[in-house]
């Protein structure tokens, strides 16, 4: 099962590092990291997201908990939080197949942030489903690199 | 606000702590820090001979007192040398403060002479770690540093200072605030939990207190006593645990595990509601995991969130300090009795306990004139018994033997190094102790292994004119790997007799009467570094050795030639369930 643990921690050096060794030292793994100032200085929000099972995950928001320098740990629901991404991917293009993928691109509601002879570089933001969906469709036209950023995710307003 | 140097303003801050004994080695960063050092005569600084003794003796000295113990280590090799008495005290969450001398900043992380990632390095042996950039952060530093190894669950602080911050000069003011959004330690548990507790207390009927580090780290000995003995509930502790209760309390059930007592491991079977204390259900206690209190109910009290449910799951947890709900505890069970509550008896069960403990005592075959380890332990625990006596061990045989045949009365009267193992932990130890407490009788029973480990430190020991009594169970061997060796290795003693030389056969597994010479000679060892050496080979030595010791002065080195293939028993063997306990030597068949 994927969690979602939203971390706001002190913004100190070796912060990092403290939480990325706790994980590789009691064996849990990290799918994605995603580390960026907040609205407050003086702290920075991780997103990571986790494969777990209930009993390990518990023991990993108690073991975090423990750092010094982390403030707060949510477990973030999926219904209840909006979660992004966002992904580059620079694909094969020549003269022929330029517009299809930009036509592509567009129904994912992505840019053309580079062109050149032979390729094109598209930005997408959105959920997986969306970020796997447009790869799915640019792979046959061949992928010459991709990036993804991690997931980033916030809990949802308060509803009246 | 007074202008000073950095190196003044971490003594100043030290002070501010109330610190006024350090243990440490000076080295060329920390020039600084030890010319201030010696001008100011608040701080005494120990001179000890090897750095990771300079941490085992603050770790000693905080677990003999419950303050923090301070060691001080050059960059480099000094800093790395610390790092296995770092990891003791984190296993055994002892707060201790290490400071560290670094490089000047800007040479970091240029592989400088003498440098070493100390912070990296000891991260995960450290409850929180500091490399102080800037002067100014030096005083705050220090502050949140005893703070955070101080409370909650204690241990280890670490401080790393680069040369060039210990010379910038600093307009000093101690800071009164802490800031620490993120640290947050929970002492009173949850009440709906304590009741929770207190009620399945009532109504149990065969309940038993499981108990450890915590009772003594968060001084609740008193306590738990109490809530024993109105509850009518039996204890046992564990090796941290030693001391909170008395062993001649009827209700002491001495330690469990490994090397448990008979009665204690049956008692932590058979029951129905095992209240756990300040403990954190380590492999030596519980055997194999799967077969550990099944189907038993669990309380759980400890003040480290993450140390509930980890191994075991509790169904009733309690996050908080163990004097606290301790306390709580008995509150709540006096109100229920007010109330006219229904409560189990227990008397069934004290009876069952009482007749375990006559049938199955602790016990071993004496060895005609030949000294017996566990009576040399029995010997030291008669004869001290009056005094108010620290035990600090080495690790092995030796350790285990302390732990079943000395009468502890009092807690942090019985210092051992539990979660890592460390050989060699004693007289480090127990040199940190006898400086926190200069009036307590301090003896180290100590293996002679684990002893060379650290046998360097007997020249601290002789020129501060301490009095600490060392005990060496000579039996020539690594015993306790000797131990395993003949249980479950066919005998064969790889590498673990230290009088084998090269005219030995090969593959020799069993000590005549003509081994080699013991290599060193532990009394002239002892006279070389100007402190008393006495043998003992018979065991009507033994009483006279241990008294002609408590007269001596300075340091005194018993070296007690012991039987040599002395095995420690009861033994649960590695990774069996507490069901398969070996009772002793014959049990083997």
């Amino acid at each position: 099962m994927k969690h979602t643990l939203s971390v706001l921690v002190e913004n100190k050096p070796g912060v990092l590092v403290r939480i990325a060794g706790l994980f590789s030292r009691r064996g849990f793994n990290i799918d994605s990291l995603a580390v960026g100032p907040t609205e407050d200085p003086n702290l920075s929000r991780m997103t990571i997201v986790v494969g777990a099972a209930e009993h390990s995950l518990e023991q990993i928001t108690k073991q975090l908990n423990k750092l010094i320098n982390v403030v707060k740990i949510s477990d973030l629901d999926p219904v209840k939080s909006v979660n992004r991404e966002l992904a580059l991917i620079k694909v094969n293009a020549t003269s022929k197949t330029r517009t299809e993928i930009i036509e592509i691109a567009g129904i994912f509601r992505s840019g053309i942030v580079d062109v050149s002879k032979n390729s094109l570089t598209v930005e997408v933001t959105g959920t997986i489903d969306k970020l796997e969906a447009i790869e799915e469709m640019l792979r046959p036209y061949g992928i010459v690199e991709f990036v993804r950023t991690g997931r980033i995710a916030l809990s949802r307003g308060q509803k009246e | 606000m007074k202008k000073m140097t950095g190196a003044e303003a971490l003594l100043k801050s030290l002070e501010e702590e109330g610190v006024d004994i350090v243990f440490g080695i000076p080295g060329g960063v920390l020039l600084p820090i030890y010319e201030a050092i010696y001008k100011q005569d608040k701080i005494k600084h120990i001179l000890m001979r090897h750095e990771q003794c300079a941490a085992h003796a603050a770790d000693g000295y905080a677990r003999a007192t419950g303050k923090a113990g301070v060691c001080i280590a050059t960059s480099g090799p000094g800093a790395t040398n610390l790092v296995t008495g770092i990891a003791n005290a984190y296993m055994d969450s002892v707060p201790i403060i290490a400071i560290t001398g670094q490089v000047v900043t800007p040479v970091l992380g240029t592989d400088a002479f003498q440098e070493a990632d100390i912070t990296g390095i000891t991260l995960p042996i450290v409850k929180h770690s500091y490399l102080v950039k800037d002067v100014n952060d030096l005083p705050k530093a220090i502050k949140e540093a005893f703070h955070i190894a101080l409370t909650g669950r204690p241990g280890p602080v670490l401080i790393d200072i680069p040369k060039d911050i210990t010379t910038a000069m600093i307009d000093f003011k101690y800071p009164e605030k802490l800031e620490l959004p993120g640290y947050k330690p929970t002492y009173k548990g949850h009440p709906k939990q304590v009741k929770q507790a207190a009620k399945a207390i009532m109504e149990s009927k065969k309940p038993v207190i499981y108990a450890g580090g915590g009772i003594i780290a968060s001084d609740a000995s008193k306590e738990l006593v109490q809530l024993a003995e109105m509850a009518k509930i039996p204890v046992t502790t564990t090796l941290m645990g030693i001391g909170m209760i008395p062993s001649d309390n009827k209700l002491a059930l001495g330690m469990l595990g490994m090397h448990g007592t008979q009665y204690a491991n049956k008692a932590i079977i058979n029951n129905d509601l095992i209240i756990a204390l300040g403990v954190r259900f380590d492999d030596r206690v519980t055997g194999k995991l799967s077969q550990f209190a099944q189907g038993i109910k669990i309380i759980h009290v400890d003040i480290d969130p993450a140390e509930i449910s980890k191994n075991i799951e509790a169904m009733i947890p309690v996050v908080g300090n163990a004097k606290d709900v301790l306390t709580a505890l008995a509150k709540e069970i006096s109100k229920f009795r007010e109330k006219g509550e229904k409560e189990e008896s227990k008397k069934a069960w004290l009876d069952q306990i009482a007749k375990w403990k006559k049938e199955f005592p602790l016990r071993y075959k004496t060895a005609g004139n030949g000294v017996n380890p566990q009576f040399v332990v029995e010997e030291i625990s008669r004869l001290t018994g009056k005094k108010d006596t620290i035990i600090t061990t080495g690790v092995g045989q030796n350790q285990m033997w302390a732990a079943q045949y000395y009468n502890a009365k009092k807690p942090r009267s019985f210092i051992s190094s539990g979660g890592l193992g460390t050989m060699g932990f004693g007289l480090p130890s127990a040199i940190g102790a006898q400086f926190g407490r200069p009036d307590s009788t301090v003896w180290v029973i100590d293996g002679d292994g684990s002893f060379q480990m650290v046998s360097q430190e007997l020249a601290t020991a002789t020129i501060n004119d301490l009095p600490i009594n060392i005990a060496i169970l000579n039996n020539g061997y690594l015993g306790m790997v000797r131990q395993w060796q003949q249980l479950f290795f066919g005998k064969n003693y790889s590498q673990t007799c230290l009088r084998a030389d090269e005219t030995c056969p090969v593959g020799c597994s069993q000590p005549i009467d003509e081994c080699p010479k013991y290599v060193p000679d532990f009394v002239k060892l002892a006279e070389a570094y100007c402190a008393k050496g006495i043998r003992v080979s018979k065991k009507d030595e033994v009483e006279p050795a241990i008294k002609e010791a408590m007269k001596t002065k300075g340091p005194t080195l018993i070296d007690f030639c012991v039987a040599r293939e002395e095995n420690v028993f009861p033994m649960v063997p590695a990774g069996a369930s507490l069901h398969e306990m070996i009772a002793s030597e014959e049990d083997l068949g």
